[in-house]
């Protein structure tokens, strides 16, 4: 049956170009809600590029990205966060002189003690939300299994810790859409195993997500609906199964990895 | 003796007034990685606009408003964050280095200008016809330091407790963020431009005021007192103390403070009389030595910086 619900996050026709160079040509898709949607293609395919302009980090050449209907095009990524779409990093960004307990606690909006006189006029409430706010962050800290770190210093965790160090940020923020960029990327498996089982919890707890990845494997077992991306052009959109034997996939991604 | 203790309270008052310039500074860097290669800009902007606040009318320049003296310190603390105002609009968006160049102009800038409006500023003679507040009442000087380095101590404490709430809050914890990484941040929902002005008006609030008590403490203020020397002194406070750590800050002041008047007492006792005209370029070397020796050996400072912990034990209980 044809899912005929309303999409979560759209783009048309996206396009970026940097001087002559095209990144990005004319994407178009439909991200539905509750689905873990996988972005493949090969290096320089344009998929960072692509989560860049979604997130409003790089500001399209043309076309728009929807969510839920509202047109996003070129906002800014804290915006976009405060919005409910949220994003990590290909190459982890912990605040590193910072607890990996402070790290979380930074996320949730609207806090009161934000403000330069937030911590004088409303100390109390301020405490108050502190408190709520440090037992959500060691939640989701014990969440993705780096309880015993909260009082480390972000910078002397390891990558693939940081990497979960970045969905626990996210989470804090509970987004709706979280677009991760290669989260298995030189993690070791024993941490990838905890991710993907995190991202299916979550997932079922109704939570989206978009994700760019070069396991192959990872993407298989875990992503449905899949989209390739070659040249920054989609060139294969469709399940699993179907990207196995499609001849188009093969010859842009999993062919030249084959030959390679 | 008297000569001691008039002699101590003397070295504690400008020591105590560095480290409150120190601590805005600390603001700006240790917290949120500002580079403020201008420092003496904002502290004269606090020290002239007090004494031009707070003075007597005079023939040759504007101001002389006689204020009520704290509304002319507040007020030089002001002006010194309209400056930050104007500076930050124009430089904030600019990455570490190029803004410390940016923010070192301003300071040569505001030096000249200071030299030059002769209208405003007095020029190159500075500013005098300043009385200091209350001192027709108090006939003795030394008591009269003394009850000055009382209020620079009580000013001192309250900025040092004022910032050490800040920094243990959620703010601080947003400006640690913006220092640590900026585009992190701005993908959690922050706004990093918003939160590095409003930082570096605050540090600068606090470094004008700084050079208000300065100011008034010699009820004068030249373009001498805005030389870059100052700022390579106060980084070297931050530095030696501990960027991000406002104890650090302080203590830091007080030996770089100690070990620039020892040097320059010892220079003039012991250096050979020939080499005496020099003695004042010596120091800026020793000064200099300092800020690198401490970079290369113990970037942290005396009094590094600490993390903020989850305390969840305490919860326990």
């Amino acid at each position: 049956m044809p899912d005929t619900r309303p999409p979560i996050l759209e783009t048309r026709n996206l396009t970026k170009d940097f001087g002559v160079f095209r990144a990005v040509d004319s994407v178009s898709m439909a991200i539905m809600p509750g689905s873990i949607t996988g972005l493949i293609g090969p290096n320089g395919a344009g998929k960072s590029t692509f989560f860049n302009v979604l997130t409003g980090v790089l500001a399209p050449t043309a076309g728009r990205v929807f969510l839920n209907g509202q047109d996003i095009t070129g906002l800014s990524p804290d915006v976009l966060f405060q919005k409910k779409l949220a994003r990590t990093f290909q190459i982890p960004r912990p605040f590193k002189r910072m607890s990996v307990l402070e790290n979380v606690m930074l996320s949730p909006l609207a806090q009161i003690g934000e403000g330069i006189f937030g911590p004088f006029l409303s100390a109390a409430k301020m405490r108050e939300q502190e408190e709520k706010i440090r037992v959500r962050a060691l939640e989701l800290l014990e969440f993705v299994t780096l309880e015993k770190l909260a009082d480390q210093a972000a910078g002397r965790i390891s990558g693939g810790q940081s990497k979960l160090l970045e969905l626990a940020r996210v989470l804090m923020g509970d987004p709706a859409v979280i677009l991760l960029d290669e989260p298995a990327a030189g993690v070791n498996p024993s941490l990838t195993r905890i991710l993907i089982e995190r991202i299916e919890e979550l997932n079922r707890q109704g939570k989206t997500f978009l994700i760019i990845e070069h396991d192959m494997d990872f993407i298989m077992r875990h992503c449905d609906p899949i989209i390739a991306l070659a040249e920054g052009a989609i060139v294969f959109q469709g399940t699993a199964e179907q990207a196995q034997n499609s001849p188009t996939l093969l010859d842009a991604y999993l062919g030249a990895q084959v030959d390679g | 003796m008297m000569g001691l203790i008039s002699y101590l309270v003397f070295f504690t008052t400008i020591a105590s007034i560095l480290a409150i310039a120190v601590l805005g500074l600390n603001l700006q860097w240790g917290n949120t990685g500002l580079f403020n290669g201008g420092v003496v800009a904002f502290f004269g902007a606090g020290a002239y606009g007090t004494l031009l606040l707070g003075g007597a009318p005079q023939a040759d320049h504007i101001g002389g408003f006689n204020l009520f003296y704290p509304l002319a310190l507040i007020g030089g603390a002001v002006a010194a964050g309209l400056l930050a105002w104007v500076v930050g609009r124009l430089t904030l968006h600019l990455r570490h280095d190029y803004l410390a160049i940016a923010t070192f102009g301003v300071a040569v800038t505001f030096e000249n200008i200071m030299r030059n409006a002769q209208g405003f500023s007095g020029g190159a003679k500075g500013l005098r016809g300043f009385t200091r507040p209350l001192e027709a009442w108090v006939n003795d000087g030394l008591t009269y330091n003394v009850l000055f380095l009382l209020v620079v101590s009580v000013l001192l404490i309250c900025t040092y407790v004022f910032l050490e709430r800040l920094i243990r809050s959620p703010y601080g914890r947003l400006l640690r963020a913006i220092r640590e990484d900026e585009i992190a941040a701005r993908s959690l929902g922050k706004n990093p431009g918003k939160i590095r002005l409003a930082a570096f008006i605050t540090g600068s609030c606090i470094i004008g005021l700084a050079g208000g008590l300065y100011a008034t403490f010699y009820a004068f203020v030249s373009p001498q007192d805005v030389l870059p020397t100052l700022t390579f002194q106060l980084w070297a406070m931050l530095i030696v103390g501990g960027a991000g750590n406002n104890r650090g800050a302080i203590i830091g002041t007080f030996l770089i403070w100690a070990a620039w008047t020892a040097s320059g007492w010892s220079l003039s006792r012991f250096a050979p009389v020939e080499l005496q005209i020099y003695t004042g370029t010596m120091q800026f070397i020793l000064i200099g030595l300092v800020i690198v020796g401490m970079l290369l050996w113990r970037p942290q400072g005396l009094f590094p910086e600490r993390l903020v912990v989850s305390q969840s034990g305490r919860k326990k209980n």
